[in-house]
């Protein structure tokens, strides 16, 4: 009875809150409802006796990835988008998709049959006696190993691809070069101007040699704009 | 082994002129040529003697076997009979004197080697078809003399006009050829072979005498269809009326190319082969009498464009085409001997009339126009006498060779007795007329009266070197000897035992027995006739030059029709060259271009457009992304479940 | 009230998997919620194999659940690290203005 409940309940704020996901208006809310999102799965989950995955899904996702979605947000100052025309052009299209899809997936629902004999072709038994994560840490290690070196070799290209994309190496710092300063030579840096007696070298006209200042570094457009608006639509 | 060598000799003078010409030089070149003409014209009247005297026998010189496939098998072998024996003494000597006034007459030029190849190649062909045992090694000769004709009348090659003309004889002479190689065909469908051991026997002749041939519906008999194709076949090589064309403009090549190829050998291809397929031509009477028709129709109508021509090679070429119209009336008429006659003392004189027009010129410092002539009898006395034996050969003026054969010719016409041939004894009487007029009309204007030469080619004026004068010589005691001196022989009383079977006539066939026996006034009537054309031309050249400007100038639609040919270039342009070359650019622009090039390009096309259109789906927004696959996603989620 | 069973849970997911649908293509803001909306999808297949893991007392579906889990982090870090730098270089996040993969 109260599973019950709270099933429904978790399960309503957690489809409410995905709505919210695809259509607030502030990106920084659409973040939020998404943390309120996995918070409530994480319940749904824990209703369903995957206590090890619950915490870990709270911790994953919410603490790492939906923070980092928040950084992102937070970092290129993206503005408040007021909702453009073509949002409504493609509304009846992309209902419909969805509403075929809702209907498929239900169909197979409907249609689906459990077979007698599944219980004895389970992959890996659930355990009875010890608890969710004792159950998993025993299979997770040693019948499913490959497929755990491999999630930590995928973790370990995303983090290596995270950095390469990102990394902007910009020496902000003046440092010495010491081979540039030893190679130095007089002819570098000396100059000798003949004056005549007396004259002095305002005369011979020998200024500071104006150096000209670096072009401020412009994205690169690559093919150039082709205008906004045009693309996209009318396809 | 003789006649083999005198075959052979030129081709060997050939190879090595024109494959070794660069290593050996011009000269060499020249040396090699002239040395396997000269052997050639020792065998070739030297197997010809041998077999009149009786000290060889004829017969057939097997070489080798050329095609056998099943029924059909063909072998090289050579004919020794009186016909070929003849021919080939002709034409060895003759081509042998040419040879030798092409050492002076080319003696300028820079490819002479090629010149040299080319003639003894060109020798080499016309002899393989003289001494042809069948049909098709005939028509290897046939084909190598066009060939030849044509690689020397293009000789000057960096002339468009040369290379037109060139173009032109070998079109011409190819569209005559099919007739002839169906002809051909004909032949083997009806006797069941080609050589000539077998279609010439009269009495197998004369099995497939009631032969049919139908053609959609109408049947004709066979022999007269054979007849009229290798007729057709005949009109091409020999330039006869509808098909002469190409023999005019074939004057762009150098004159000795004239001389031997367009006088004395090539163009009486057409008529030896009447001659030798005359067992055929006898069982054929209706081909005949279309041969005759032509024959003399040729006669008159080239020798009444002869009379208004200003190049002097042209007036010589029309010349020879009215002459081989005589020869066509002879054989059209049944008397094949005189029509073989008339060509072996026209080759003498023809030639002579060539080689020596080819000394004017050459003096003259390669004017051809008569109309810058004149007066050149003192300039150069030698070519001056030569070419009025030549003329008076021509002209049929007794006791010149002419005379004999020229007259036998008409005699045999008028002894016909049929309407074909009183229209031949008309034309060849006015004929004769017309070219005593031309001729002498040409020797005044070139050599008499006041001159009207540039002042620079008459102080050049020269007498040609002597070897070009010996031939010229030699040429002209031919002209005048080889009439009476072999009358007998060919067309007289020992004519039987001459030829003895090379020729057949039919039995019922005395044409030349009667031409002996025509009245008197038939006999002495071309004479008369070429006495007043000879006091024609002395009327309107010499007496009074005037007279030809004011003639010219009162029936000038006449006198343009005349000289412009009858039109017959520009009636052929119209009617058939435009439509072939209209016919050509649309399978070109419509056929080539659209449709068979237009699959390829068309594919390529269709591939570039279709791309070109399917790049479209790449927009290169996100949106469009997300939303292609989501869809993507749900139909395949909607056709799994369907299919489940 | 009925007891929660299998059939509860499966409808839940799939009315989560449809709002991350509409959220990737319905969404004209910006890119990162369009992020957060593949997000929810892998939410919804977490539920999804928790309730059948549950259902057929197979921990199977734990295991392939927490891998899941792995992989949304990963691919959630290196999706918006690509923001930033597109963000870098072309200054604007809006879905419209993602234009430039055009081929």
């Amino acid at each position: 009875m109260i599973p019950t409940i709270l099933f429904y309940l978790f399960a309503a704020v957690l489809i409410g809150s995905a709505t919210m996901v695809v259509s607030a208006r502030n990106p920084v809310h659409s973040v939020l409802f998404l943390i309120l999102a996995f918070f409530n799965a994480a319940a749904l989950f824990l209703i369903a006796g995957a206590e090890f995955l619950a915490m870990t899904l709270v911790i994953v996702y919410v603490g790492a990835v939906a923070v980092l979605f928040l950084f992102v947000v937070m970092m290129l100052d993206i503005d408040f988008e007021e909702l453009r025309s073509g949002f409504q052009r493609y509304l009846p299209v992309g209902g419909l998709v969805g509403a075929v899809l809702f209907v498929e997936l239900l169909m197979v629902y409907g249609g689906w049959k459990l077979a007698p004999d599944a219980a004895k072709v389970a992959l890996s038994p659930m355990p009875s006696n010890v608890s969710n994560t004792v159950a998993l840490g025993r299979i997770l290690y040693t019948d499913y190993v490959f497929l755990f070196q491999a999630s930590g070799a995928v973790l370990l290209v995303a983090m290596i691809g995270a950095i390469v994309l990102t990394l902007r190496d910009r020496r902000t710092s003046r440092h010495q070069s010491i081979r540039v300063q030893t190679e130095r030579n007089a002819a570098d840096t000396l100059v000798m101007v003949p004056t005549a007696l007396g004259v002095g070298v305002k005369a011979a006209d020998i200024r500071r040699p104006i150096v000209a200042e670096p072009e401020p570094a412009h994205a690169d457009h690559g093919h150039g704009d082709h205008g906004h608006g045009g693309h996209g639509h009318g396809h | 082994m003789i006649y083999a060598l005198a075959i052979f000799a030129p081709l060997v003078g050939a190879c090595i002129a024109g494959l070794l010409g660069r290593v050996i030089g011009d000269r060499g070149a020249m040396t090699a040529s002239v040395a396997g003409m000269v052997v050639a014209a020792i065998c070739g009247p030297l197997a010809f003697f041998q077999l009149v005297s009786g000290a060889a026998e004829p017969g057939v010189v097997h070489l080798g076997t050329w095609i056998e496939a099943g029924r059909f098998t063909v072998s090289w072998s050579l004919r020794y009979d009186t016909l070929s024996a003849v021919m080939v003494g002709m034409v060895s000597f003759v081509a042998m004197l040419i040879h030798v006034y092409s050492i002076g007459y080319m003696s300028h030029d820079p490819s002479r080697a090629r010149f040299f190849a080319y003639l003894s190649l060109f020798t080499f062909a016309m002899l393989m078809l003289v001494t042809a045992d069948n049909l098709l090694q005939l028509f290897f000769g046939w084909e190598g003399v066009g060939l030849c004709s044509y690689l020397l009348i293009g000789f000057w090659y960096d002339r468009p006009s040369a290379c037109a003309a060139a173009i032109k004889a070998f079109v011409v002479n190819r569209v005559a050829d099919l007739p002839f190689a169906v002809g051909l065909a004909m032949i083997f469908m009806t006797f069941g072979s080609i050589e000539f051991a077998t279609i010439l026997d009269p009495k197998l002749v004369a099995q497939h005498a009631k032969d049919t041939y139908s053609l959609f519906g109408c049947t004709f008999p066979a022999l007269e269809v054979i007849g009229f194709l290798l007729f057709i076949g005949a009109m091409g090589k020999s330039a006869q009326l509808f098909l002469h064309v190409w023999l005019p403009d074939a004057m762009e090549g150098p004159t000795p190319v004239s001389a031997l190829i367009h006088a004395a050998t090539m163009v009486t291809a057409g008529v030896f082969l009447m001659a030798r397929m005359s067992p055929v031509m006898e069982l054929a009477p209706y081909a005949l009498g279309f041969v005759t028709f032509i024959g003399a129709s040729t006669a008159l109508f080239a020798a009444t464009i002869g009379c208004v021509q200003n190049d002097i090679k042209r007036v010589i070429a029309y010349s020879t085409c009215s002459q081989l119209g005589y020869m066509f009336v002879a054989a059209g008429v049944g008397a094949y001997q005189a029509s073989v006659y008339h060509l072996i003392t026209h080759a003498f004189f023809k030639a002579l009339l060539f080689l020596s027009a080819g000394s004017v010129i050459h003096a003259m410092s390669d004017e051809q126009d008569i109309r810058k002539m004149g007066g050149l009898a003192r300039l150069i006395p030698a070519t001056c006498a030569v070419m009025w034996i030549g003329n008076l050969a021509l002209a049929g003026i007794p006791p010149f060779a002419g005379f004999y054969s020229k007259d036998a010719i008409i005699e045999a016409a008028f002894a016909a007795h049929s309407a074909v041939g009183n229209y031949a004894f008309f034309c060849t009487v006015v004929a004769a007329f017309l070219t005593a007029f031309y001729s002498w009309r040409l020797l005044f204007m070139t050599f008499h009266g006041k001159s009207r030469a540039d002042h620079h080619a008459l102080e050049h004026a020269h007498e040609s070197p002597y070897v070009m004068l010996m031939p010229l010589f030699v040429l002209a005691l031919g002209a005048i000897v080889a009439g009476f001196a072999t009358v007998n022989a060919f067309i007289g009383d020992g004519q039987a035992a001459f030829w003895a079977g090379a020729i057949w006539t039919h039995p019922d066939n005395h044409v030349l027995e009667h031409a002996h026996h025509v009245p008197t006034w038939v006999k002495i009537l071309p004479i008369f006739t070429a006495v007043a054309g000879i006091a024609l031309a002395w009327v309107m050249y010499i007496a009074n030059p005037l007279l030809p400007v004011r003639l010219a100038n009162s029936f000038r639609p006449i006198y343009l029709f005349l000289l412009n040919k009858w039109y017959f270039d520009e009636l052929y342009n119209a009617i058939i060259v435009r439509p072939i070359l209209c016919i050509a650019r649309g399978f070109w622009k419509i056929g080539d271009e659209a449709m068979i090039d237009g699959v390829p390009n068309g594919l390529a096309e269709l591939t570039a457009g279709t791309s070109r259109q399917t790049v479209k789906i790449q927009t290169g927004s996100l949106a469009v992304y997300a939303f292609v696959m989501l869809i993507g996603v749900v139909a395949l989620i909607g056709l799994y479940m369907l299919v489940r | 009230m009925m007891d929660v069973s299998l059939g509860h849970y499966l409808v839940v997911s799939a009315i989560l998997l449809v709002l991350g649908v509409f959220g990737i293509f319905l969404n004209r803001k910006n890119i990162i919620v369009i992020l957060m909306a593949i997000e929810l999808i892998l939410l919804s297949v977490n539920l999804n194999l928790v309730a059948f893991s549950a259902a057929l007392n197979d921990l199977a579906g734990q295991v392939l659940a927490m891998l899941v889990l792995t992989v949304a982090a990963a691919e959630a870090a290196i999706g918006l690290a690509i923001v930033v730098i597109y963000f870098r270089n072309r200054g604007s996040i809006q879905v419209e203005d993602v234009n430039l993969m055009k081929g």
